[in-house]
């Protein structure tokens, strides 16, 4: 328990080597450690032949929509007209996931060169870290890895010599979920309200100040130097299931079981084996519920149904799920699954940036229906109109936000209909008020 | 200019051709359907926010939003699908969760686009049960005639898109999220600006108030007359609204070529004049120290009197803010005399234009018709002409003030013919006095400061005997026997085309609702 904890057997440390080693987060650490090596390979390498390296290794983007890295960075014009951004998304806003703060606090020279890596390849001479404010500690290392990593001319005008400029500033978030949705993280780097743009166009035509931009998760961008170094056939290796998801995955466990933390696993790794054996299983006495796999945005899984998930993209869609970011929440049989509901349903209310009217109002609506239900004054045709705004709430906005809210209202109403039945069947004075 | 490539799409079974680049809203005006929306405006930039312009487009799996998706080629869309229709029932729902439903005591009712579209494609009933409560924050002063009814909004934005993306000043934004949303205004400031009003007619419910307007009239009870601003020598088109014969608001009318969608608050708010109560009713006659009243005969036949009785030289003393027919006219009547003519305009220093619109200004030259006067040679030597006073046989007084010293001026000359809407200092003087309409009582034209010539339309009553100038100078020709009786303005402006070489290819007809500019002009002077 706890953090770090010593690897599982069954885990595959790639991004996590360096969990708990306290030395690595020094630049002289680093390159002790192997790194920059690949950053220096990379400035040497032809910029078409890196993306086409990251297209080959099959590296997705671990935010939580899994679109291919490579394919991304190939959207940015070949030809440079005007200045190219690179954002490197770590406001890990995405409740259940703390993924990236670990690679920020122990390897943030990992992220660091993973995003100079990419600058160079889409030939952007400025990289934006996006840190989510509440990041005290991640921030204070990042900011001390960026000053190192200036001072040894990894970065700079004349970033390790070669006379190509790699500038990186760190931009702290304010604390709202939406700003990592990577057009609301781009206002808010520009100074405006995080608000999410519509797409098209997309960011890599018109993103950061309107310029070219490509914007990936730390988790990706720390992925990258690994592929530099060892070759996107060697990545791609790392597969068990599905070849179309490759690599490791870094899995943030939280909620109900014995052991939760990070653990690093290959794509197509089984939920079962993830809870049942690296987290050490449920706690005494008690059986798993259900679990959401990635992040509090994608649908929720029955007991059933999260032991024959693999945790690859492919996989947890075949599941009925996503992988999302890899923040996997378990609940065990003493969890309150419309209250739970009812939390994230108050998280997303909370959270909504008030541009689309569905999210705006509908993220509201539920909460208050949920809360309702909680105190004993729900009513049977309630969950049918649960159902029917979430019908309405999904697909029909600039952002996934409010889909992410429906998602885990739809798959909860769906599977735990007998708990919503029983708090409305309960009378109104017998009800626990929860809330 | 250069071809601009089409798009053939089909939307609800009707084909259109539209420039590549086109939205489906945009290119479903064309084919006569109003896609509902809210936070649309063609004057601002896209938001997609409202998400109530979701249409069906055949080959994308998810509905679309119209305002932001551009057509393409082949393309179907369907707008009264079930899964539109749907969809948008779904957001009028969502859209009035929160909203007071007070539209029995709201200045929008009937004139609202969110009951509009409720009425047209909501539901009947909500499935908001009354157990829940609705937002409430309080009614917010934004500015000198801007009340903001936060319980009322919507968040739409076009109000905060207005001020930062065409008044330039960033005074409103969106404060807080999620539903607790609302238009926050800058802590130290008021929304003063120049343009400000506007925002309350962007806004599509009753969420901006006119102050001015506030529990005035409702929208039912009013008639809309198209019209020209006075304000100033831009030239606005503008809506005059008025009820029991008294104009209650002004707001801009859509003239892409002259305002777009706008108007300043300075000709919004300056209406009152046109509904002033102490004016000239009848016809006035000196006799002796007194002006008596009488008929149209008899004043008619004495301005006839004293023009072919007298000779020399003449004054016209007109208004910049006179119809273009009746300028022309009063010339006419005075073409047998050495005429020294000017008008008087006012000017004030310094522009305040809008800045999201190329050419759109609150002008410093505060008359809708200078440049009508200029063409038809007055010029502005005011003082010149009050001091040929002395040596005039007849003056001709066209609605235009004078006051004080300018009235005495008048007092030692004589055969002063008198036409104005209301007695100021000068009828002191005058001989004969003539009451008009003025610019809402009658048809008419203004040329604005870029020689565009824009008419306007009779939108009230002029009291008691008043008449249009245009028909009372144009009798004092019948009765001259220099012309025949002009039943309508059009007339009179026929008359004007026929004889003034800058006005000779236009006509009421060509000019319609939006106007012409005059011939003779170069471009480079037009857009000077």
């Amino acid at each position: 328990m706890g953090y770090p904890h010593q690897p599982h057997p069954r885990e595959t440390p790639v991004l996590s080597k360096y969990f708990g080693d306290a030395g690595a987060k020094t630049y002289e650490g680093w390159v002790q450690r192997g790194g920059y090596k690949a950053l220096e390979k990379a400035l040497s390498m032809d910029r078409q032949k890196i993306i086409e390296e990251v297209k080959e290794s099959g590296l997705r983007g671990r935010g939580g929509a899994g679109f291919p890295a490579g394919l991304k960075w190939s959207f940015m014009p070949k030809e440079k007209a005007r200045p190219h951004y690179l954002c490197c998304n770590a406001d890990e806003s995405e409740p259940g996931t703390f993924k990236d703060r670990e690679i920020m606090r122990w390897t943030p020279h990992a992220m660091i060169e993973g995003c100079a890596i990419t600058a160079h390849a889409i030939q952007a001479e400025i990289t934006y870290i996006y840190i989510r404010g509440e990041f005290t500690e991640p921030i204070a290392i990042v900011e001390q890895a960026l000053a190192e990593a200036y001072d040894n001319g990894v970065l700079g005008a004349n970033a390790m010599g070669t006379g190509n400029r790699i500038d990186m500033y760190i931009h702290r978030g304010a604390g709202a979920y939406i700003c990592g949705e990577e057009t609301a993280l781009m206002s808010s780097i520009e100074g405006r309200r995080g608000n999410p743009r519509i797409k098209p166009p997309f960011p890599a035509a018109r993103g950061l100040f309107g310029m070219p931009t490509t914007i990936n998760n730390v988790e990706t961008l720390a992925a990258v130097p690994h592929i530099i170094n060892e070759g996107a056939s060697w990545y791609k290796s790392f597969c068990l299931s599905n070849p179309k998801s490759t690599g490791t995955k870094l899995l943030s466990v939280c909620g109900q079981v014995r052991k939760p933390g990070n653990y690093e696993v290959v794509m197509g790794f089984p939920l079962k084996d993830l809870l049942y054996d690296l987290c050490g299983g449920m706690r005494e006495g008690r059986t798993l519920k259900a679990c959401i796999p990635g992040g509090s945005s994608v649908p929720i899984l029955n007991r059933e149904e999260s032991e024959a998930c693999l945790l690859d993209y492919e996989g947890c869609v075949e599941s009925g799920t996503m992988l999302g970011s890899g923040g996997v929440i378990v609940f065990d049989d003493s969890a309150d699954m419309v209250y739970q509901i009812m939390r994230l349903a108050h998280f997303y209310a909370h959270e909504s940036c008030a541009q689309c009217t569905q999210c705006r109002e509908g993220t509201a609506w539920m909460t208050r229906i949920l809360r309702r239900m909680l105190a004993g004054d729900g009513e049977m045709k309630d969950l049918d109109l649960l159902l029917d705004l979430s019908e309405h709430m999904t697909g029909r906005t600039i952002c996934p936000l409010c889909d992410s809210c429906a998602a885990p209202v739809v798959s909860g109403v769906n599977k735990f209909r007998d708990e919503f039945e029983a708090y409305i069947g309960r009378s109104k004075s017998a009800a626990v008020m929860a809330v | 200019m250069r071809e601009q490539e089409l798009v053939t799409l089909t939307i609800e079974g009707t084909s259109v051709s539209v420039p590549k680049g086109t939205t489906i809203l945009e290119a479903a005006k064309q084919a006569g359907i109003v896609i509902p929306h809210y936070c649309y405006h063609p004057s601002l930039p896209v938001a997609g926010v409202c998400r109530m312009c979701l249409v069906e487009v055949e080959g994308m799996p998810n509905l679309q939003i119209g305002c932001a998706t551009t057509v393409a080629d082949g393309q179907t869309v369907r707008v009264y699908s079930d899964q539109a229709l749907k969809a948008r029932e779904s957001v009028l729902e969502f859209l009035l969760i929160n909203h007071p439903l007070d539209c029995p005591i709201c200045d929008q009712a009937g004139e609202c686009e969110l009951q509009n579209y409720v009425f047209r494609e909501g539901r009947a009933r909500t499935r908001y049960t009354p157990t829940y409560s609705k937002r409430f924050d309080p009614v917010e002063d934004f500015g000198p005639d801007i009340l903001y009814v936060p319980n009322r909004c919507i968040l739409c934005t076009r109000c905060v898109r207005f001020m930062e993306h065409v008044a330039d000043e960033e005074l409103i934004n969106v404060s807080e999220r999620g539903d607790r949303a609302f238009i926050g205004i800058h802590p130290d400031r008021q929304l003063d600006h120049a343009w400000a009003g506007n925002v309350v007619d962007l806004c599509p419910v009753g969420s901006l108030l006119s102050k001015d307007f506030l529990h005035k009239a409702r929208a039912w009870e009013v008639d809309k007359t198209a019209s020209i601003c006075t304000g100033c020598s831009q030239g606005c088109n503008v809506t005059v609204e008025t009820r029991s014969n008294a104009v209650v608001r002004l707001r801009p009318r859509v003239n892409l070529e002259v305002n777009r969608y706008f108007m300043c608050d300075h000709g919004r708010l300056r209406y009152r004049w046109l509904n002033r109560g102490d004016r000239i009713e009848a016809p006035l006659l000196r006799d002796g120290q007194d002006l008596t009243a009488t008929d149209w005969d008899r004043a008619l036949a004495r301005v006839a009197q004293i023009i072919s009785g007298s000779g020399g030289k003449a004054v016209a003393l007109v208004s910049a803010g006179a119809s273009t027919e009746a300028l022309f006219l009063a010339k006419e009547v005075l073409s047998g005399f050495d005429v020294t003519g000017a008008c008087k305009v006012e000017r004030v220093e310094g522009e305040q234009p809008l800045p999201g619109v190329e050419g759109l200004a609150l002008r410093d030259e505060r008359a809708p018709n200078a440049t009508g006067a200029r063409l038809l040679g007055f010029g502005e030597d005011f003082d010149g002409a009050l001091a040929a006073l002395n040596e005039a046989s007849v003056v001709l007084v066209l609605d235009q003030a004078l006051e004080g010293p300018e009235a005495e001026n008048l007092s030692s000359a004589q055969n002063v013919i008198y036409l104005g809407t209301v007695a100021g200092d000068a009828v002191r003087a005058a001989d004969v006095v003539l009451p008009v309409a003025n610019a809402v009582e009658e048809d008419g034209t203004f040329v604005n400061r870029d020689y565009r010539v824009q008419r306007y339309f009779q939108a009230k009553a002029a009291p008691g005997m008043a008449r249009p100038a245009w028909w009372v100078l144009g009798e004092c020709l019948v009765e001259l026997d220099r012309g025949e009786s002009l039943t309508q303005a059009a007339d009179a402006f026929a008359l004007l085309a026929r004889d003034v070489r800058a006005f000779s290819d236009l006509t009421y007809d060509r000019l319609g609702y939006g106007g012409a500019r005059v011939a003779q002009q170069s471009p480079a002077e037009v857009s000077a």
